[in-house]
């Protein structure tokens, strides 16, 4: 695949080709807004009671373990499958209210969502006859995403990174004021990983709204200023993408010292927890490094290492999806006689 | 965004929704998905040859045996129906390919675009409808026509033909390509209620050729009174001259298939709607 082809910014500075004009401008919230959404299949809750509003300009991260209910959110918010309670809307209105929805949001759904017996182009083009959308488009956003060679193949052919780049490919048709993609880099090699990076960030630039699920933290860490955490499919944290790492982290202090046993008598108190990581190595939580530093120096205990720990996106992610699950089981429903007597 | 676009954006605060969904662009993009796919292709290539083909086949050997055959067989023989045979066939082809049409996207995922790019999803199932029969129309009434007219020009060697003028001929000939366009509307239908391949083959199947004998096996009184309203027997009586007994009439027969044609887009349009995906 040619560098060249796969300059993002090549499609998205200029005009609309279906309206003629630029797009992130006004008439439209370009939000995405999800309203109380709970869905149940049968007995199991996949997403309860989950509001956030997805705003405009930066790439917001969809973040959860596998099976927390991203897929479904995302399949609520196009009307794929109906709530049981809530709603969500985008650019104001739900999603199947739109006349042009394709202009509206543009989804990358989860798996294949093609039939394999059709060609990349047929596909792009059946899609793009639905609003009316050239066939030069289609040709366009096929040689964009660097499927030009295997445009005529079969779609059932195509190797996952290919299935993933029609996908995204569709995605685009409509020129969207809002972009929605389900685990994008799913399968693609590190050049096309790359790419969907420089992609959404392209489009967030643009000031469209551009929200990215994935399980893999490192990942949303590279991309997404924003973040909405879910596990389980209940909203855990909504927050800037660095606000979540320092929430998040432990803030211990690795200690090494030769005197590490006379370090942590000295350090001994009712808020620090002292773990041995390895002889002569602590790890110091309640203390900040000063603290620990002038106590060390008051006493002349000699420290050969004082490293404060900043906690990786993976950790605290770990952490606060942990927290969640204990909460989950350590606050059961109040009962009955308590909540219904007047206090 | 450049000084001129979003001067342009000031003058259209409201710009008019160019590209958006109508029935006719849905209808397009459905014709599209039915002739990119392989199996369409050879699907309506082969209803076209069993149609043509096995109709003249039957009439080449009824031409070539009239002279051996006993009164009995002299009979019994329909000339009409002998060219017509391979619609039997065709109608299989048919209903099978109708199923395929929308039962193929669930099973490929295809259904989760097709409703992300129309959401209102019923535009989907009429243009899918729509669209299909109009190609089965375009296919199959060059077809019958065909094997008609040649298939009489080889009876005609033993004098045995009917004329298309024949009361009841044309009807029955261009009945038997409007029999074919509903068999294919009826299969759309039940594929998108069931939804998977083989369980909307086997519906389908089961309702045209299982249906009729296991109502066989109840008192005649019963059956009798039963069987004109079967599908099977329904369909039939437009494309055939000699009715037999316990028939509708050819148009209240066509009515009839027409009907649960219909029924079944009906259901289908009302579980579309309310189905997740």
């Amino acid at each position: 695949m040619p560098q060249s082809a796969w300059d993002p910014n090549q499609l998205l500075i200029r005009a609309c080709l279906t309206c003629g004009r630029a797009h992130g401008e006004s008439g439209r919230t370009r939000l995405i807004e999800a309203n109380g959404l709970t869905k149940r299949y049968g007995e199991k809750v996949a997403v309860r009671d989950l509001t956030f509003t997805v705003r405009p300009g930066v790439v917001t991260g969809f973040l959860g373990p596998n099976g927390s209910g991203k897929s479904t959110t995302m399949r609520l918010i196009l009307g794929l499958d109906a709530p049981n309670s809530g709603h969500a809307t985008v650019n104001g209105k739900r999603y199947r209210d739109h006349l042009a929805p394709l202009h509206e949001v543009g989804a990358l759904l989860e798996a294949r969502s093609v039939h394999t017996g059709r060609s990349a182009y047929n596909h792009l083009l059946a899609l793009a006859q639905t609003h009316g959308i050239g066939r030069s488009r289609v040709r366009e956003l096929i040689e964009m995403v660097g499927l030009g060679e295997v445009a005529t193949k079969r779609a059932g052919q195509f190797s996952l990174g290919m299935g993933q780049r029609l996908g995204i490919a569709a995605t685009l048709l409509g020129d969207p004021a809002i972009v929605m993609l389900d685990e994008p880099v799913n399968g693609l090699d590190p050049e096309g990983i790359q790419w969907v990076r420089n992609l959404l960030k392209g489009l967030a630039a643009e000031g469209r709204t551009v929200f990215v699920s994935s399980h893999l933290m490192s990942e949303m860490a590279l991309t997404a200023e924003h973040l909405i955490v879910i596990g389980r499919g209940e909203l855990i944290a909504d927050m800037n993408t660095a606000d979540f790492v320092r929430r998040a982290s432990k803030k211990a202090v690795r200690v090494r010292s030769p005197q590490a046993a006379r370090l942590r008598e000295l350090i001994a108190g009712s808020d620090v927890s002292v773990a041995d990581i390895e002889p002569g190595v602590l790890e110091i939580t309640g203390l900040t490094a000063e603290q620990i530093g002038e106590a060390a120096a008051a006493n002349a205990i000699v420290l050969h290492e004082l490293t404060p720990q900043q906690a990786t996106l993976e950790e605290a992610f770990m952490e606060l999806t942990q927290d969640a699950v204990e909460f989950q089981a350590g606050a059961p429903p109040l009962p009955p006689a308590t909540a219904g007597a007047p206090a | 965004m450049s000084e001129a676009s979003s001067t342009a954006t000031s003058s259209l605060p409201h710009a008019p929704p160019v590209g958006r969904v109508t029935q006719a662009r849905v209808a397009r993009s459905e014709l599209t998905k039915l002739r990119s796919l392989r199996s369409t292709r050879w699907a309506l290539l082969v209803t076209l040859i069993l149609t043509i083909g096995i109709g003249i086949l039957a009439c080449t050997v009824f031409a070539a045996r009239w002279p051996h055959l006993g009164l009995s067989d002299r009979q019994h023989f329909r000339p009409l129906r002998v060219s017509l045979a391979g619609v039997n066939l065709a109608q299989l082809s048919i209903g099978v390919l109708g199923v395929l049409v929308i039962s193929g996207e669930y099973t490929t995922g295809m259904i989760r675009s097709t409703f992300a790019a129309v959401p209102k999803r019923l535009p989907v199932l009429w243009a899918k409808a729509g669209v299909f029969a109009a190609v089965t129309l375009a296919v199959s009434l060059p077809a019958v026509l065909i094997v008609f007219f040649v298939g009489q020009s080889i009876l005609s060697s033993q004098h045995i033909q009917i004329a298309f003028s024949h009361p009841g001929v044309a009807r029955a000939v261009i009945g038997a390509a409007l029999f074919l366009t509903v068999m294919g509307v009826f299969g759309l239908g039940i594929g998108a209620i069931v939804r998977h391949t083989a369980g909307g083959i086997v519906t389908l199947v089961a309702i045209l050729f299982v249906l009729p004998p296991i109502l066989g096996l109840l008192p005649s009184s019963w059956s009798n009174a039963i069987n004109p309203y079967l599908p099977s027997s329904a369909a039939d009586v437009l494309w055939t001259i000699t009715p037999e007994a316990h028939t509708l009439s050819p148009w209240a027969g066509f009515a009839l298939f027409c009907g649960y044609a219909a029924a079944s887009l009906a259901i289908a349009a009302v579980l579309l709607v309310r189905r997740d995906t």
